[in-house]
């Protein structure tokens, strides 16, 4: 599932060129984002804050059981490699 | 004897730098292996060095026709092809950086702060919901939450 400060208009757009199938979820007022402390400032079109990229494995009590933070917003983690890291649920 | 002819070495080495710097962006950031690290760009900046290296030497020859004006090109090009070098390494090292600590974010073994948000279709999901949706009939083992940039 995937969260951004995009307007529903933008993330439909996204998802009609990607044609990603999984839940995306728009955060506009960046409310949500905040609440994780992962607001990037003013970073945004206009000045709007967005999302700082990340990623959270969840499992199904709401623990994280892996995150990656990168510190280089070019480099992103591969889906294989959380494919792996989904293991972790059972 | 004078000879005229076009330096061509100079302009190829400053249309491979043009080249190397925005290929990036528009190809090689897509394919994970060409984006962590740009080495692809970065070869290409290397021949596109070794043609300007050959056209500088060919701009500022003694048997340019006009070798005043010859020298000037040639220095402007070059000095074009390094600036679009160093802002090509500055966006993807150093502005690519810049990005909030994130301290207070949820760490391993923490639970995460539940929400509801809207998807795409304006339907109101919340993270709860997503845990304990079943898929295909069998309950979810997790969710992957991916939070990201979005336009901009």
């Amino acid at each position: 599932m995937a969260i951004s400060a995009d307007t529903q208009e933008e993330t439909r757009n996204l998802l009609q060129q990607a044609g990603y199938t999984f839940t995306f979820l728009s955060d506009r007022p960046a409310e949500v984002i905040r609440r994780y402390d992962l607001v990037h400032a003013h970073a945004g079109e206009g000045g709007r804050d967005i999302a700082r990229p990340a990623e959270f494995l969840v499992d199904t009590s709401g623990t994280v059981r892996w995150i990656n933070l990168t510190e280089n917003y070019w480099i992103r983690a591969r889906p294989g490699d959380i494919l792996d890291k989904a293991k972790l649920l059972q | 004897m004078a000879i005229r002819r076009f330096n061509w070495p100079l302009w190829a080495g400053f249309l491979l730098a043009l080249i190397a710097a925005f290929s990036y962006f528009s190809f090689f950031v897509r394919f994970p292996i060409t984006r962590d690290f740009p080495w692809a760009n970065l070869l290409l900046f290397l021949l596109a060095a070794v043609l300007l290296f050959v056209g500088i030497r060919q701009g500022f020859a003694r048997d340019r026709a006009h070798p005043v004006r010859s020298r000037i090109v040639t220095s402007i090009v070059s000095l074009f092809s390094v600036t679009i070098f160093a802002l090509f390494v500055f966006s993807i090292f150093v502005v690519g950086r810049w990005l909030p600590a994130s301290t207070g974010a949820p760490h391993v073994g923490q639970k995460v702060p539940e929400f509801t948000l809207s998807d795409a279709n304006g339907k109101q999901v919340s993270l709860n919901e997503l845990l304990t949706t079943p898929i295909e009939g069998k309950p979810p083992k997790g969710v992957l939450l991916v939070f990201y940039r979005g336009y901009w």
